[in-house]
């Protein structure tokens, strides 16, 4: 199962390794991660998706993030209430007739044609995992050329 | 104050009274300063013997170890001492220079990224890349070694911060918003855990070394009288409690006695009190006590449940919560049979070895016990010499007994011994070493003679390396690949660097060359020429149930 986890951390140089290390020394894969300042320009916010099959494993991941001593506090939003989102930009095979057919999906989703140059357009699009997943499958209709994620991040209420 | 300057200040008001290293070029601002510094310095012959006898240092006194050494190679030679350090959770500030700031990450001569190599294997560290940072950085860095689960902290300093100047400002207090280790424990679990252990019919005390961090000895002796409760403890928990004591069941697991693992087996309780369920401890985890609940005080949330599911965890000091825990057991559980069928096992299975032949390395050791009456500073390299070590000498007290638990190192022994003897210089401080292991760090010879560190090595001199060798006959049909050590003659070698050297053939010289050696005021090396191929028994197969026990004297 993918686990949502936001850790805060102090804004410095080698946190990041330190995190990723922690993840890469036990074999764990990050799907996705976003690194970010926040309000406070001394702390930063990495929210990080990680794909684990037991839930002993994530709660030691989590102990052993807050055990570092740059760690401030972690997040799992596993069975918290919150929203989660993610950007992406695709790049598709375009001409001038789909552009009707284009924005009609974006009547559903949220996204736009950012640029449509000779036969290839790059779309921007943002949603949940749910929405991303269904999205991509409509403008695999078009065939996707390029695809870039930025990770997902998440606030609870 | 240039930043070499403010480093060794901040030493000084850390109450650091001997740092252990080695000079080079990228640490020669603060060689210069410790000059006319007043400090002591421990010049050791590798940078590796200085992060051990750091180590020693550190548990033998409770106080933190420092280790300094240069950038590049000296750093990367302090690694397996830090490793060392993590692994048991040891209190170490390691210093290491770095090329010029502006260097690096340029391959610059001696350089390595050494934040980067050392960060898994410390608790926390600094790459230091302002002079205003440096006051506050080894204030912090002091702070997060001793306190908590302690654990090295590496301080990276670029030889041209350590030239820079600023003024000098001590930090009164540390506050790291990341860091707040919790102490007491959670006073619904104490209740909880007590309420346990009042009901229990067959409960164990299980202690590691968190009890002698913690400085919780006695409450865990208040605790075990209280209950009346059998006690078994790891290897990093020898000195926790006296072995002579009637309810004390001795080390456990793999090499532990066969009547501490049966009890811990057959428990319906155990009490685990700063221990982490180490695979050598726990044997197969699917079958590991299988009735028993567990409580486990711990001042680390990240080793509890990460091995053995935990019923009541409590977080927090060990000193502490056993203090409150004590308070909250009204009365104490009767566990008349318990105890009857703990005696049967100890009666059944005692520890013993055939004393025929050759020197057995078990007699060796416990002549030493006896002649140092169970008084001495233990310090023992890897393999078969630390598990006998650990097995045949009668420790009473905490902080005598020093070896490397959780890494494993071959190598540790001699110097942290020469760093135990160095903070407790009343102290009789003892290597018992394999002839392997004593040649991993045998330049410390040197460094014992020119700064008049007198310790004792006993040499369990088989012409193995014991340990693997008996895997190898074990496990691997007797083939022995690679196990056949030869070793120089350690009586001309000791001689060599003014040190005194024994050897010893037979039995009846083992009592007098123990004497002799202890009389003496120098460093002394004795070779005992034991039986080749004995083995350590009781010996649990790894991954096996640790009831699964071989050796026919088991």
């Amino acid at each position: 199962m993918r686990h949502t986890i936001s850790v805060l951390v102090e804004n410095k140089f080698g946190v990041l390794a330190r995190i990723s290390g922690l993840f890469s020394a036990r074999g764990y894969n990050i799907a996705s991660l976003a690194v970010s300042e926040t309000l406070d320009p001394t702390i930063s916010c990495m929210t990080i998706v990680v794909e684990v099959q037991d839930e002993k494993i994530l709660e030691q991941i989590k102990k052993q993030l807050n055990k570092l001593i740059d760690v401030i506090t972690t997040i799992d939003f596993t069975k918290k209430e919150h929203v989660e989102r993610e950007l992406i930009l695709v790049k598709v095979n375009y001409s001038v007739k789909d552009k009707a057919k284009l924005e009609n999906i974006f009547d559903k989703y949220v996204g736009k044609i950012i640029q449509a140059k000779g036969n290839t357009a790059i779309i921007e699009a943002v949603g949940d995992q749910q929405q991303i997943k269904q999205l991509l499958e409509k403008l695999n209709e078009f065939g996707i050329k390029e695809l870039i994620r930025t990770g997902r991040i998440a606030m609870a209420y | 104050m240039t930043g070499a300057e403010i480093l060794i200040e901040c030493l000084k008001r850390e109450g650091v009274e001997v740092i252990f290293g080695y000079p080079g070029g990228q640490v020669l601002p603060i060689f210069d300063k410790l000059y006319d510094a007043n400090l002591r310095f421990i010049l050791t012959r590798h940078e590796q013997g200085a992060a051990h006898a750091a180590d020693g240092y550190a548990r033998a006194t409770g106080k933190v170890g420092v280790c300094l050494a240069t950038s590049g190679p000296g750093a990367t030679n302090l690694t397996t001492g830090i490793a060392n350090a993590y692994m048991d959770s040891v209190a170490m500030v390691a210093i290491t220079g770095q090329v010029k700031s502006f260097l690096i990450g340029n391959d610059a001569f001696q350089e390595a990224d050494v934040t980067g190599i050392s960060r898994s294997i410390t608790k926390h560290n600094y790459l230091v890349k302002d002079v205003k940072d440096l006051a506050r950085i080894t204030r912090e860095a002091f702070h997060i070694a001793s306190t908590g689960r302690p654990g090295p902290v590496l301080i990276d300093i670029p030889s041209d911060i350590q030239l820079a100047e600023t003024e000098f400002i001590w930090p009164k207090e540390v506050d790291i918003r990341g860091y707040k280790p919790t102490l007491f424990g959670h006073p619904g679990q104490i209740k909880k855990a007590a309420k346990l252990i009042m009901n229990a019919k067959r409960p164990i005390i299980y202690a590691g070394g968190g009890v002698i961090t913690s400085g919780a000895c006695n409450e865990l002796k208040n605790l075990v009288e209280k209950l009346q409760a059998p006690i078994t403890w790891t290897l990093m928990g020898i000195g926790d409690f006296p072995a002579t004591h009637k309810l004390s069941l001795g080390m456990l697991g793999m090499h532990g006695t066969a009547f501490a693992n049966h009890a811990i087996m057959g428990s319906d309780l155990i009490i685990a009190v700063g221990a982490r369920f180490d695979d050598r401890v726990t044997g197969r985890l699917d079958v590991f006590a299988p009735d028993a609940k567990v409580i486990h005080i711990d001042i680390d949330p990240s080793s509890i449940s990460k091995n053995v599911r935990v019923d009541v965890p409590i977080v927090g000091d060990a000193k502490n919560i056993l203090g409150q825990l004590v308070e909250e057991i009204k009365k104490s559980p009767d566990i008349s049979e318990w105890l009857n069928a703990v005696e049967a096992w100890k009666k059944k299975h005692p520890l013993k070895y055939k004393d025929e032949g050759k020197i057995k390395p078990q007699y060796v050791i416990e002549q030493i016990d006896e002649a140092t009456k169970g008084s001495a500073i233990i310090t023992t390299e890897v393999g078969q010499n630390q598990m006998w070590a650990a097995q045949w000498y009668k420790y009473t007290l905490p902080r005598t007994f020093i070896s490397s638990g959780g890494l494993g190192t071959m190598g540790f022994g001699f110097p942290a011994a020469m760093g135990a003897k160095v903070g407790c210089p009343d102290k009789t401080v003892i290597d018992i070493a394999g002839d392997g292991s004593i040649q991993m760090n045998i330049q410390e010879l040197g460094t014992c003679i020119a700064n008049k560190i007198n310790v004792k090595v006993a040499i369990l001199n088989n012409g193995y390396l014991g340990m693997v060798r008996q895997w190898q006959e074990l496990f691997y049909k007797r083939r022995y690949s690679q196990v056949a050590i030869t070793s120089p003659d350690f009586v001309k070698l000791a001689e060599s660097y003014g040190a005194l050297g024994i050897k010893v053939t037979k039995k009846e010289e083992v009592r007098p060359a123990i004497e002799k050696a202890l009389k003496i005021d120098n460093t002394v090396f004795i070779d005992f020429h034991v039986e080749p191929e004995e083995n350590v028994f009781p010996m649990v197969p790894a991954g096996e149930a640790i009831n699964r026990i071989i050796g026919g004297l088991a």
